[in-house]
């Protein structure tokens, strides 16, 4: 029987099948980070229990540390914030007494777990993957099949190698056509958030498919994935192909020799078959869609730069109309008001979702010679992962933005869910490469436009979202009074 | 986990969809390395006036008096009622101990996102998801004069309304087993180790390379 991406996915990992309906599904590689595994040993601990596969694990810090190179300088020990030390410490002392492979915080390697797994080749095509972090989906651009997990799972997948999951249903989401140029992953993945709404993917495994999806390379394919979530989806996926098979080959941890043919036998089958059945389908032509600027406290607030926030008139019912209020007065934002009026204050290029060496290339592109304006009190780029802050350094890009008069920081989530000191103050508005507008994400008060790097870059510049590709081309336009 | 049989609750409204889990704990507090001592911090940017930061006097700090939470009619109050996708956004399973620690046992909504749904589960959180005209019917009569108390019991499915009237609702099976039973997932997946055994053999002869000592 003709089966998808993600049915193939499950069956190589299916270890038991249950009656109710439930399933034992076997994890590869368990990425662990300092939030969300603590109370997972702990729990191990007081029941006594030991790992049952220590060598699928891996830990980094990545969502609470310092991005400050002055603050990491002396190590650990001296972090400034003593809640946040104990924390990280936590993670190094678990991963001593469980014997786990850890990244430190100060290895050139360290980084967030979604840019490290795969720069390590720690996650590889036809893995299951899981980590107590939501945007696990990322690794799903590998064709792999990789999820999201709560901290009881975190414990469970430590102690049994095994995840319980009932079986999802299987969506297609097909880009059709080329992206037009300063189109990315990221607007791919608004715009399909924008359509089927944050909750459009509950219960499914979303897989992209179609030429514009072929076309972008591995990190615009990761961008994509790992906003699977902010549509509801546990997983999101993309085929194998040549794409990805480049990508991981001479990575640190990917197979070599006579195992990287047999690996590379079976990835290539990774693709749904022809005549796969899928529960649900929307089809997009990728030279539709414009770069796009959420306006809103929800992914799904989302239009593009040419667009304008919506009008109550336009909302179809009472809750729809009791979200749109709610959100203006949060945002500051009027209705029907322009997207390209809308006045950032801060900027951040960073996070799991835009923090990869491509990123840093892309918005680097758009601000070469330029400075941001005056009204961009706060701008910070936060790469990756060190190795990701090496490559940029070795091309230049952190002068580009010194230059612009952004700060250059250490590898971390930072401003992305803003635990450490990197945050917005009340009533900030930042356009940020990261995937969550909610309240208070970016710090208590603070208010979040999702962009690409590249238009959060141009938007530095200008001082008010701008169509990427002008504002590449064309000289600084003045700054709206 | 705790039992969860039969509940009979006041309900409380958070009369808004996309609750997302950074609204339920927001970020600061998720330094702590303990899975108690959440409750206070529930919805701590609506709850209170100040700015919350870990290792604060909860006590003594100014509450938001228009946050129906801190009404007092919705005190002591173990079922929460709200909108579309609640719990939607981070895996944090701080949202769920949060519900937990604040006494909350039970949330009905019209659907709610899948991380947050499996992580009340494991906490002995029942979401009960209902038709969208149920869901109204419930907040009409919660903004009623009266309180509303509901009667929930997990074994028959069904929740009695205060006219007496019965619905039904349905959770997925095995979860309902462990909620009724307060069993633990690991030690249930423990019971199966030799098929995990057997299955991990085949699976390391068919692709070695994922069995890698990971040496970095």
């Amino acid at each position: 029987m003709a089966q998808t991406l993600y049915d193939k996915l499950w069956h190589a990992h299916l270890v038991e099948q249950r009656e109710d309906g439930t399933a034992l599904i076997y994890i590869d590689r368990h990425l662990l980070h300092e939030v969300t595994s603590p109370q997972a040993f702990e729990g191990l601990t007081l029941a006594q229990r030991d790992l049952w596969r220590r060598s699928a694990n891996l830990a980094v810090p990545d969502h609470n540390v310092s991005t400050l190179a002055s603050e990491r300088a002396e190590g650990l020990a001296a972090l400034p914030d003593a809640i946040s030390r104990v924390q990280l410490q936590t993670l190094d002392d678990n991963c001593a007494a469980f014997n786990v492979v850890e990244i430190p915080l100060d290895d050139i390697r360290q980084g967030i777990v979604h840019v490290m797994g795969p720069e390590q080749g720690a996650v590889l095509p036809g893995m299951t993957v899981v980590c107590g972090d939501s945007h696990t989906s990322t690794h799903g651009a590998a064709g792999a099949l990789a999820h999201g997990i709560g901290t009881s799972e975190v414990e469970h997948v430590l102690a049994t190698q095994c995840l319980i999951q009932r079986k999802m249903k299987n969506f297609r989401i097909e880009v059709t056509g080329e992206l037009s140029p300063g189109v990315t992953g990221k607007d791919i993945a608004l715009a399909v958030i924008g359509r089927i709404g944050t909750a459009g993917g509950t219960g499914y495994a979303l897989e992209f498919m179609g030429s514009a999806i072929r076309s972008l390379t591995m990190e615009g394919r990761m961008t994509l994935c790992n906003m699977a979530i902010e549509a509801g989806a546990r997983c999101g996926l993309v085929a194998v192909d040549d794409v990805t098979l480049d990508y991981f080959r001479g990575k640190p941890l990917a197979p070599e020799g006579e195992q990287w043919d047999a690996a590379e036998q079976w990835w290539r089958t990774l693709r749904s078959d022809e005549d796969a059945v899928f529960d649900n389908t929307m089809v997009l032509n990728g030279s539709d869609i414009a770069p796009h600027v959420t306006w809103g406290t929800s992914p799904e607030m989302v239009t593009s730069v040419h667009g304008a926030v919506p009008r109550l008139a336009d909302m179809p019912d009472d809750t729809a109309k009791q979200g749109l209020t709610r959100a203006l007065e949060y945002m500051g934002l009027t209705e029907g008001m322009l997207i390209q009026d809308i006045r950032p204050d801060a900027v951040f290029i960073g996070s799991c979702t835009n923090s990869r060496i491509e990123d840093l290339r892309e918005a680097a592109a758009v601000l070469t010679g330029k400075r941001i304006a005056p009204s961009v009190r706060k701008a910070l780029v936060v790469p990756g992962s060190g190795l990701v802050k090496a490559q940029a350094e070795s091309e230049g890009l952190d002068k580009i933005f010194l230059d612009a008069g952004m700060e250059w920081r250490e590898p971390g989530c930072s401003m992305c869910l803003a635990m450490n000191a990197d945050r917005l103050l009340p009533g900030e508005r930042c356009a940020s490469t990261s995937n969550r507008n909610f309240e208070g994400r970016q710090g208590s008060g603070g208010r979040t436009h999702l962009v690409s790097p590249a238009m959060a870059a141009a938007a530095a510049i200008a001082g008010h979202f701008v169509p990427v590709t002008t504002s590449a081309a064309a000289p600084v336009k003045e700054s709206l009074s | 986990m705790r039992a969860f049989t039969r509940l009979d609750g006041l309900v409380a409204p958070m009369d808004r969809a996309n609750v997302d889990t950074d609204l339920m704990v927001p970020k600061q507090f998720l330094k702590s390395i303990q899975r108690s001592g959440f409750g206070p911090n529930l919805f701590d940017d609506l709850r209170y006036l100040d700015e919350g930061e870990p290792g604060m006097d909860n006590a003594a700090r100014p509450l938001n008096p228009d946050f129906p939470l801190n009404f007092p009619r919705y005190q002591g109050a173990s079922i929460l009622l709200t909108r579309e996708n609640f719990g939607c956004g981070s895996s944090r399973e701080h949202a769920a101990w949060a519900m937990e620690d604040f006494g909350f046992r039970c949330v009905i909504a019209p659907s709610f996102a899948d991380i947050f749904s499996s992580n009340a589960l494991k906490n002995g959180i029942l979401p009960i998801a209902l038709a969208s005209d149920q869901v109204e019917t419930l907040f009409a009569l919660l903004y009623a004069e009266e309180d509303l108390h509901l009667t929930i019991d997990l074994e028959a499915c069904s929740i009695q309304l205060p006219d007496g009237a019965m619905w039904s609702f349905t959770v997925d099976a095995f979860r309902r087993d462990c909620l009724l039973q307060g069993l633990d997932d690991i030690g249930l997946t423990l019971q199966s180790a030799e098929a995990i055994k057997q299955f991990e053999q085949q699976h390391e002869a068919r692709f070695p390379w994922l069995f890698r000592d990971i040496a970095l």
